[in-house]
């Protein structure tokens, strides 16, 4: 019931000609800093929905040159649209979005045997994850390892090269012989589980979006 | 008969009163506009105008905001917060340093790939989602303040009486008397044009025929800035274009011709076009020598580049003008200078104009106006404030290739205005981006892989 309200206020249609001045009584249970920050996304979210319809598909994403150049870009777009979808609406696009948030100093020494919060570390790894199980279903294929390598690399390795280092990986990473990464697995290699790459960073200066209102 | 008569003296009045009300009008038009712009003095009118308009604009902003206050509400600020700073890093350096961070291994001896490599992408790409260089240059820059223009406030709402009355005012001032001044400005200067010049055409070739034509158009040129109330600062008007050299400047609107050509005469190129603009464009290139194409023409370069040397030659031939971009950009951003013009050889004099957002948005979005549109805009807007600064003349330098000068002088043109110096190509306002960018970064990457793999098997 909480999270409906917060739809109600965020209503994609009732932006649409003018980011109207939202009360703050509904936002404030829900977001924890910079209410300016979600409008700020909003209106970049209506300024890529070039067909003003409330959502977006690739090719809105497609025209942002600096993702278009990214090896990775298509795989970064598939991320914003569940399965067997090809529009996203501005919910979506922020859940996407909050995987990013920084880690913040104070959830570091939490209790460490209190189960981490949904949106910490556990969950950009999983996007991470994500990014290389093409076919979601949640294990790393020998073929599917391949198949990012090739985007990451272009045509500057050869198909063996390329061969032996997935091999290689995979003989690091499983280790229930099932000649795949499964994501237990993949949190262990190397010191992937300490990895701290958003959470240092004070590159990016995000909304503070809890991940479980946005969640259904 | 006693009808008649009832309406005889009461249309004689009246007819009495437009033709003195039209006579006023025009005399005033006549003293304090177009009479100075023929000698291109100024009483600081406009100048006096902007001022006056800046107070009001504050006053507005703060209103608003403190309305905002009142009822608890929040605004949209665009320049808020959400800032992605990034620190211009490599993709080697950037994957190492994830490499470092995530890996309990020593570094010495590197592996080839790492999973974590997929975070640099990852993150580059979200950033580019948030917010990237490129898009936001094709729409119209946001403001901070408010300028009584409900096009351009997000924020608008009913939230005092004195500040919607204020609006209301200028809305009445702006449609009820500047604009019918502005179009009635722009007829007379562009009508000016056409005849006068056609004239001059009659005159044999020589000194006066130039003289004159110089005068014909500045005065033209100088009546069509007063239509638009054109607020103009010109800087370093020692560098100002020469015979035989080409002027470059970065291009917002077309507007920017106007503002150019009325502090300097200059020959302008462009494509033939029908209507009204091909009039202009046929009279005027009987006064003094202008670079038409025929749309076929624009195509084949060397004809371009040929009649561009020509003509700059051609030392009695004014300087040209062109806009390197090739398409209009919002100013606030320089983008990839096309390299045709600096391939010519001859001196470049850089210019640099930056419009003052707050009067009025001068950015033409041509994919969301056509042009008759967006001169009403421009004229129904408070005023066009704007600076042009004159860069001193630059050459090709020896070994420098036509790509590296352009991108020199474009870095001069975008330091002098403020703007973001960007290597994109303006082309992205419609086109796609070639692969060939994406190959760089895949090349890149590869190299740090197979690198590491070559120095293993040296050793």
């Amino acid at each position: 019931n909480g999270s409906k309200s917060v739809v109600r206020t965020l209503r994609p249609e009732a932006f649409k000609s003018m980011i109207p001045t939202i009360p703050v009584t509904n936002m404030v249970c829900f977001f924890a800093v910079s209410h300016s920050q979600i409008t700020r996304l909003y209106s970049r979210f209506t300024s890529l929905d070039k067909g003003e319809n409330g959502t977006l598909s690739r090719e809105d994403f497609q025209r942002i040159p600096e993702l278009a150049i990214n090896p990775l870009g298509d795989r970064i777009i598939n991320a914003f649209f569940p399965e067997g979808e090809d529009q996203v609406n501005f919910r979506g696009f922020m859940r996407t979005l909050a995987h990013f948030r920084p880690i913040e100093d104070n959830e570091k020494n939490k209790d460490p045997t209190a189960s981490e919060p949904l949106n910490s570390r556990t969950n950009k790894l999983l996007f991470a994850f994500q990014l290389y199980d093409l076919d979601r279903d949640d294990k790393i294929s020998r073929d599917e390892l391949l198949q990012v390598l090739r985007m990451m690399v272009g045509v500057n390795i050869s198909d063996e090269q390329l061969g032996s280092i997935a091999d290689r990986t995979i003989q690091e990473a499983d280790q229930n012989g099932d000649n795949s990464i499964s994501f237990n697995e993949f949190i262990k290699v190397g010191n992937l589980q300490h990895i701290n790459v958003w959470a240092g960073d004070h590159y990016l200066i995000l909304s503070y979006i809890l991940l479980s209102v946005l969640q259904d | 008969l006693l009808l008649l008569l009832d309406f005889n003296p009461f249309d004689n009045l009246l007819c009495i009163l437009l033709g003195i009300s039209f006579t006023v009008w025009f005399t005033l038009l006549l003293v304090f506009i177009i009479v100075p712009a023929i000698f291109g003095v100024s009483f600081g009118i406009r100048r006096l105008y902007m001022k006056t308009l800046l107070k009001i604009f504050e006053w507005a902003t703060h209103r608003i905001e403190r309305g905002a206050k009142d009822n608890n509400h929040l605004l949209y600020k665009p320049y808020s917060n959400a800032i992605i700073a990034k620190e211009p890093t490599s993709l080697e350096e950037e994957i190492n340093e994830i490499r470092r961070r995530g890996s309990n291994r020593d570094l010495d001896s590197a592996s080839e790939f790492e999973m974590s490599d997929i975070f640099y992408f990852c993150r580059r790409g979200v950033e580019s989602i948030m917010d990237d260089e490129v898009t936001k240059r094709f729409s119209a820059e946001e403001l901070e303040s408010w300028n009584l223009l409900t096009r351009s406030n997000y924020n608008f709402q009913h939230i005092s009486l004195r500040l919607t009355v204020l609006w209301g005012l200028g809305v009445v001032i702006r449609y009820g008397f500047l604009l019918p001044l502005r179009v009635t400005l722009a007829f007379t200067g562009v009508g000016l044009l056409v005849v006068l010049t056609s004239i001059i055409g009659f005159l044999p070739n020589g000194r006066m025929k130039n003289f004159l034509s110089e005068q014909v158009h500045l005065m033209c040129y100088r009546i069509c800035v007063r239509a638009l109330t054109a607020i103009i600062t010109y800087h370093d008007s020692e560098n100002k274009p020469k015979n035989g050299g080409i002027c470059v400047a970065n291009h917002t609107s077309p507007i920017d011709v106007i503002i150019l050509a009325s502090d300097g005469c200059y020959a302008m190129v462009g494509q033939i076009h029908g209507g009204l603009m091909g009039v202009i464009q046929k009279s005027m290139v009987k006064a003094c020598p202008h670079i038409w194409f025929e749309r076929s023409e624009v195509k084949d370069r060397h004809l371009v580049a040929k009649r561009l040397s020509d003509h700059v030659e051609d030392t009695t031939k004014l300087p040209i003008l062109i806009f390197p971009e090739g398409t209009c950009i919002n100013n606030t951003s320089v983008m990839m200078f096309k390299k045709g013009s600096f391939e010519i050889g001859s001196t470049v004099y850089p210019v640099a104009i930056k419009y003052d957002p707050r009067f009025g948005d001068a950015f033409w979005n041509s994919s969301q106006f056509g042009m008759v549109n967006y001169l009403l805009r421009m004229m129904s807007s408070w005023a066009i404030v704007c600076s042009v600064w004159y860069l001193p003349p630059m050459t090709r330098e020896e070994g420098e290739d036509a790509v590296k000068f352009a991108s020199r002088v474009k870095a001069a043109i975008a330091r002098q205005g403020g703007l973001v110096d960007l290597l994109w190509d303006g082309g992205l306002k419609r086109g796609k981006v070639k692969d060939t960018f994406k190959e760089e970064q895949q090349k890149l990457y590869s190299k740090m892989l197979v690198g590491t793999q070559e120095d293993r098997s040296r050793s």
